[in-house]
């Protein structure tokens, strides 16, 4: 498959999410944000850090570039997205995803491990994945606190529209933890996707958990999304 | 016309930076300073040949960019 991995000026990540797919064989190309046209991928995935320094809200100006309206037509004709970490920011103000991420309720920029449970398996990065699975992965970001209006909580819920929720090792979920659930999102919201499921958004870094070498327990558990996007 | 952007978070919507000032103050013998709520003031010229066209450029640029509306409340003033 063909993966565009769109750069931002200030996008950290996106030699992580090229490696993640490179290693499982996938043909990986960098498009520049100034660009518009995506070059015809099957995936696209809007990496981490900090476009446009964060200034006035995290993910805010990136919704200018002029590569902004090519994403949103590959989204809106079905096609996979995924957006990590300010790349779910900027879904998020782009309006392709609800909600917004707000600083995390205790003012401190995290950067630790955390654990999330697969609560969708319905997209392109968890339809190969088990209901309720565990993955372990970094986040580090400022600004991860998910926040919207009752009515859209309500009906992503209803809809099955979380697809990750922060969790303990053993997978219990606990809103009020801030072991579990460090940077206070609502209903310990850890990534959701759009209604129709080809767009999704999420905190953690899985494309820093997909080799063992690294070392820690589950080092590799984001693999399975990467292998999952690009299975039949 | 000289143009002023005052954005603000809605009420309810968690304002930790409001909370580390007002921690601070407490802690500093400013404890008469409570609900302090921290938002953004955004100055720019518009080229306009009238009021109305004025406020209704800035009134699409805060839809578009300089408020998210889930979480904030813009107020515009011109002159």
């Amino acid at each position: 498959m063909k993966i565009s991995v769109v750069v931002f000026p200030g996008s950290n990540c996106d030699h992580d999410v090229l490696h993640a797919y490179g290693l499982l064989g996938q043909e990986v190309q960098s498009i520049w944000h100034r660009e518009n046209d995506l070059k015809k991928p099957d995936i696209v995935v809007l990496p981490g850090g900090f476009s446009h320094g964060d200034y006035l809200r995290t993910g805010a100006l990136a919704k200018l570039s002029p590569v902004m309206p090519a994403i949103r037509e590959f989204a809106e004709r079905g096609g996979p997205v995924i957006g990590i970490c300010n790349g779910f920011q900027i879904l998020c103000e782009t309006g392709l995803l609800p909600g917004v991420l707000l600083q995390n309720y205790r003012m401190k920029f995290l950067s630790q491990f955390v654990h999330f449970k697969v609560e969708n398996t319905k997209t392109p990065w968890t339809k190969t994945l088990k209901k309720g699975q565990v993955i372990t992965a970094p986040i580090a970001h400022g600004e991860g606190n998910y926040f919207t209006d009752p009515e859209t909580l309500a009906r992503l819920e209803g809809e099955g529209q979380v697809v990750f929720r922060y969790c303990s090792a053993a997978g219990i979920v606990d809103h009020s933890s801030s072991s579990s659930n460090p940077n206070g999102s609502m209903n310990s919201i850890a990534g959701i996707c759009n209604s129709r499921g080809n767009v999704v958004g999420l905190m953690p870094h899985p494309e820093r958990a997909i080799e063992k070498i690294v070392g820690w327990v589950g080092a590799d558990s984001g693999r399975a999304m990467f292998e999952s996007s690009v299975a039949a | 016309m000289r143009a002023q952007v005052f954005v603000r978070l809605k009420p309810g919507v968690l304002d930790v930076q409001g909370k580390a000032i007002e921690r601070g103050l407490a802690e500093n013998d400013f404890s008469a300073i409570t609900n302090i709520r921290v938002g953004k003031l955004i100055e720019f010229d518009v080229a306009a040949t009238n009021a109305d066209k004025a406020h209704q450029i800035v009134e699409s640029v805060c839809q578009k960019l300089l408020a998210n509306t889930i979480i904030e409340n813009y107020e515009i003033k011109l002159g």
